[in-house]
């Protein structure tokens, strides 16, 4: 086996130096009871070309672009990647390197790391960023989590625009808690109803999606006033960050904690994972964030050098008091957001936000001339909700056979929506593609 | 002697992103603009954050230069306990970036999605072959969110008999990330101490297992590189009493095809697919952290799960038991494929790597004895601990031999841990490295433990070979800078 | 880190076994942590001290000192309401390093049950315990 580099011979002089008869023999200490009694039941090593093959097979099956074109986005979405991120994130002294404890043998990954935590700061406006955490659905049970910890308080509101999945896994992290999670509704025009806010006493935070899971773009202003009016932090998730190269980002908006995902910048959708978990905070909250982080000092010659740094709010050193359990993060997917986000720049982040958003105009229009109904009338980013009238699900299927994905359905989610689906749209979407996806739903 | 691999050669340096580039560069090509700018109201828009303008070369440059600075498996040994950092093929690094793979989304209609679905269902077949247990999630994105849903599992578990616990047993050697799921689950941590051997003793469990205990967390192998021999009887004391043993899979490395988790009378397992499994750690992470479970508990696996329906794959919310989701999708599908191809590439071959694994281990343990003190001797799985005990005495502590050996042009190994070790060594060669690398890396400890007697302020200053000397960490602490 | 026999533990103050000393003053007591417990340690770079008016019980967590990889929870050596904090610690951590009985104390206590005093160590009852850990 290719991997392994031990001949027969050096296996019988290392068996030799540890005294051990044969290679069973160092398992002594395993007692009979706690052993397998058969072989693997495994098939034959396959070669590199047999593997090759199979796995080509199994990814043929798969409907993806450029074959297939597909307007849906919620929660993942198809934006190009340059070459030149992908090749440079191949390279192999970032990505076989383990987390950089020993600083000076990782300065690479540790200023990679530390410029993607000033990018995404100034992208969001906020202070600290984080070097990740997994998705933007645990990235949000961990806000949750930290305004419980910075409040004292045990009750958070959160939107039901936001990311279904997102609620779920927050549902999930305080499912074995008394820690209590209440739903705000949404208004007609698509953003969320803050009306019951003041109502809900003693909250840690009001969190809210924007753009929202509708792509409807929040009134974040009013969100905060009324998280901090009753002493609560104001959260700020997001599924696509692109938009604020356009819209006024969370951190201008008076956020306390901003977290969501940050797949768009650089990062293959890979059938949802791995993705990005973005978190960001004020300076005066540090200490109860969760995750590792970057820090910038000087060598013993008086260098600049960074390293990994407030460790002791971490799990190796704080143990069961630590701010979160987590260890692997997702530095990779960090440092492709980093090489994308310096790729595009501040230039290129503006053109590309304002052409995301001019497509999906128009599209929306393309289809209200259509007469199709779009339900919220709020303004939008990059996806919208369509109502479809009914029968549309022999259309969505006849348009599935010419490899054309109309949407996402939103009934499963949203009873009270069952038929509307989600459309998205990214600057992968060409004008043509859009006009014949109208062009079938008309007929 | 032979030459060690550590030189130096030249450096570049290079700036911030921020320091350089002007604006008005562009370092991407956009997809062309085929529709007209539409009206935004002005309200909404925000200033453009201020990003760097860069042209491709720059930020080519930047990130290659970047890139020489750092150590990775591909560069030499990386002998770092309990991380595993075996060799990572490329193949599969070629196969998971195929479009079919790396370009879908998760959220089609399934039989748009049938090749992915069915990777999904092979891999937690193997992985429960391998482990012993009868079913298996994907979902959690690395070893600490494992733990998290394995805790969770077991929390449903005692809700569902109607006598949710509030207690969980875990050994002073286990890692931080332990009693930190516990605690992020609602379970009040409680330590057991190993005995003088290393490992657990069923009478230190008995003593502390009562119908408050929730069950107990196991690492086996533990941190100490020490098979816990006595955990089929810790099993049936935790069993006895309604508890549920949960098993720290981070070091199966070891016993691959050797071990049965099961009849250990392990309930919950979690794996770590970048160790165990050869996924590259990506400098930190993406990870991901698949739980096994037993046929009694595996209606409360996170959703959606893969099942076949009619010959055709489905993703599955059909398990009202269930503890719900752990990831936004199905978890790091990414590094799932990885690891799938490493297994097919492996087969029946996993069983050697484990023995290989655990042979090197004890070559290097039995070589470095000598001159290194070993608090636990007794035979190691695949990893070995030593202390810096016989070199305090000259006043030079592990971190100082640490990074001396950078300089020899290797990576040190796990340091300070496990905590019940003072000033640990902790050396987890993993079976893909060669006796002739293994030697060389011997023989640099061996000449650095005789520095630290002959030349100690050389060992105190290390590393020198490295693009920066040791680093001010008091004050990085002190006045955190954390964005330029 | 020092031998113990080069730690310097004065005699004018009592010891508790997890590393804090207490000086008696008129009617308050003044804590700190030992030379020892900041040798090993190493440079503390953050101090979690506890408010003034909050009361504990002898033994009880009152507190955290944090260096760059490590942690150290402050335990109340005696029982008692905090009456005095000191705030140069929030600027300067480093002065427990500097000078641990003196510029680096944490707090001030008004003790609630004078015969704890007496559980407390002496100085060379504390440099036995240390050379029994070592």
């Amino acid at each position: 086996m290719r991997y392994l580099p031990h001949t027969d011979r050096d296996i019988a002089e290392m068996l030799d130096v540890v005294a051990a008869k044969d290679l069973d023999d160092l398992f002594a200490t395993v007692p009979a009871a706690c052993r397998r009694d058969n072989e693997l039941h495994l098939s034959e090593p396959l070669t590199e070309l047999e593997l090759s093959r199979h796995v080509e097979s199994l990814a043929a099956t798969m409907a993806v672009s450029p074959e297939y074109r597909l307007f849906v986005g919620a929660g993942s979405y198809e934006h190009f990647i340059p070459e030149s991120v992908r090749y440079l994130l191949g390279r192999s002294e970032f990505s076989t390197a383990y987390t950089p404890y020993q600083p000076e043998m990782g300065q690479g990954t540790l200023q990679a790391v530390y410029e993607y935590q000033t990018l995404v700061s100034r992208l969001l406006g906020m202070e600290v960023t984080n070097a990740s955490l997994y998705d933007g659905a645990s990235a949000l049970a961990e806000a949750v989590l930290m305004a419980i910890r910075v409040t004292g308080r045990k009750r958070v509101a959160i939107s039901r625009a936001i990311h279904p999945s997102y609620r779920r896994v927050v549902q999930t992290y305080v499912q074995s808690t008394d820690f209590e999670v209440l739903e705000l509704p949404y208004l007609p025009n698509g953003r969320t109803d803050l009306s019951s806010v003041p109502e809900m006493k003693d909250l840690a935070a009001v969190a809210v999606q924007s753009p929202n899971f509708f792509g409807c773009i929040e009134e974040p202003k009013a969100v905060g006033e009324a998280a901090h009016q009753g002493g609560a932090l104001f959260v700020t998730a997001f599924s696509e960050p692109l938009a604020y190269g356009l819209f006024k980002n969370p951190g201008s908006q008076a956020a306390d904690i901003v977290c969501g995902e940050g797949q768009s910048f650089g990062i293959p959708q890979s059938f949802g994972g791995p993705s990005l978990g973005m978190f960001a905070t004020r300076t005066q909250y540090v200490r109860s964030m969760p995750g590792r982080l970057v820090g910038q000092t000087h060598d013993a010659e008086g260098r600049r050098a960074f390293v990994l740094t407030l460790a002791t709010r971490e799990q190796h050193i704080r143990r069961e008091k630590a701010t979160s359990n987590i260890c692997t993060n997702n530095s990779l997917c960090a440092l492709a957001a980093a090489m994308y986000l310096a790729s595009l720049g501040r230039t290129g982040l503006r053109e590309l936000a304002a052409l995301n958003r001019d497509k999906a105009e128009y599209l929306k229009k393309q289809l209200t001339t259509a007469g199709f109904r779009v339900p919220f009338d709020s303004a939008t980013f990059n996806e919208f909700v369509v109502e479809v009238p009914a029968g549309f699900d022999a259309a969505y299927e006849r348009l599935l056979e010419k490899r054309i994905v109309a949407g996402l359905p939103l009934g499963r989610s949203y009873p009270e929506l069952a038929g509307c689906y989600l459309l998205g749209v990214t600057e992968t979407r060409t004008r043509a593609d859009m006009d014949d996806l109208v062009r079938e739903l008309k007929s | 002697m032979s030459e060690f691999p550590g030189a130096t050669g030249l450096v570049l340096n290079e700036p911030l992103l921020w320091e350089k580039g002007k604006v008005g560069r562009r370092g991407m090509s956009l997809p062309r603009r085929d529709v007209e700018a539409a009206p935004v109201d002005e309200e909404l828009i925000g200033e453009v954050p201020d990003l760097p303008d860069l042209s491709e070369v720059d930020v080519v440059r930047h990130y290659t230069r970047l890139s020489q600075w750092n150590f990775g498996v591909d560069s030499g040994m990386y002998p770092l306990g309990s991380c595993t950092m075996k060799y990572n093929p490329k193949i599969n690094e070629r196969l998971a970036a195929l479009t079919g793979f790396a370009g879908a989304h998760p959220l089609l209609p399934d039989r748009l999605s049938q090749g992915a679905l069915r990777l999904m269902a092979e891999l937690e077949r193997f992985l429960a072959e391998i482990t012993g247990m009868d079913a298996v999630s994907l979902q959690p994105a690395a070893g600490a969110q494992g733990e998290l849903t394995g805790m969770l599992i077991i929390f449903a578990f005692h809700q569902s008999k109607g006598s949710p616990r509030s207690k969980i047993i875990v050994p002073d050697t286990a890692h931080g990330t332990n009693p930190a799921s516990a605690a992020l689950c609602g379970f009040q941590p409680v330590k057991v101490a190993s005995n003088e051997q290393g490992i657990l003793s069923a009478e230190a469990v008995a003593a502390l297992m009562d119908e408050e205990t929730a069950g107990i967390m196991v690492t086996n192998p533990n941190t100490l590189g020490l098979f816990e021999e006595n955990i089929r009887e810790i099993a049936e004391i935790v069993h006895a009493k309604g508890g549920k043993v949960y098993c720290d899979g981070a070091n199966m490395n070891a016993v691959m095809g050797i071990a049965h988790m099961g009849k250990m009378g392990v309930d919950v397992l979690h794996l770590n697919l970048h160790k165990t499994f050869s996924t590259p750690h990506g400098g930190g992470g993406p990870g991901s952290g698949p739980i096994c479970v037993t046929r009694e508990l595996e209606q409360f696996l996170p959703v959606p799960r893969v099942v076949r329906e009619d010959g055709t794959w489905e993703l599955s919310e059909e398990f009202p038991q269930s503890i719900g989701k752990v990831h936004a999708f199905y978890g790091n599908f990414g590094v799932m494929i990885k690891a799938y191809c490493y297994i097919l590439s492996m087969g029946r071959d996993l069983k050697r790597a484990s023995q290989l694994a655990v042979l090197n281990a004890n070559y290097v343990k039995a070589r470095l004895k000598d001159v290194l003190h070993l608090p636990y001797d007794r035979p190691c799985m695949h990893e070995c601990v030593f202390s810096d005990k016989l070199q305090r005495q000259l006043k030079i502590s592990t971190i100082e031999m640490a990074k001396r050996l950078m300089d020899y042009g290797f990576h040190p190994p796990t340091v300070y841990f496990p905590l019940v070790v003072h000033g640990a060594i902790m050396i987890e060669p993993t079976e893909t490295e060669s006796k002739e690398t293994l030697d060389q890396f011997i023989e640099a400890f061996k000449a650095v433990v005789k520095e630290a007697a002959e030349n100690p302020d050389l060992v105190r200053n290390a590393p020198s070979r490295c693009k920066v000397r040791r680093l001010d960490e008091t004050a990085a602490a002190r006045f955190p800078c954390l964005a330029g | 880190m020092k031998e113990i026999d080069e730690l310097e533990l004065p005699g004018d103050v009592r010891y508790s076994a997890t590393h804090e000393w207490a000086r008696m003053s008129g009617d308050t007591v003044r804590v700190g942590i030992s030379a020892y417990a900041q040798d090993r340690l190493g440079d503390i770079t953050f101090v979690e001290i506890p408010q003034v008016g909050a009361s504990f019980a002898q033994g009880e967590r009152c507190g955290t000192l944090e260096s760059a990889k490590a942690l150290s929870e402050l335990f109340m050596p005696v029982s008692g309401e905090v009456v005095a904090v000191n705030s140069s610690l929030e600027e300067s951590p480093e002065l427990i390093n500097q000078e641990p009985y003196a510029g680096g104390w944490i707090i001030d206590v008004k003790p609630g049950n004078p015969a704890e005093w007496e559980i407390l160590m002496t100085s060379d009852a504390y440099r036995k315990m240390l050379e029994g850990l070592e």
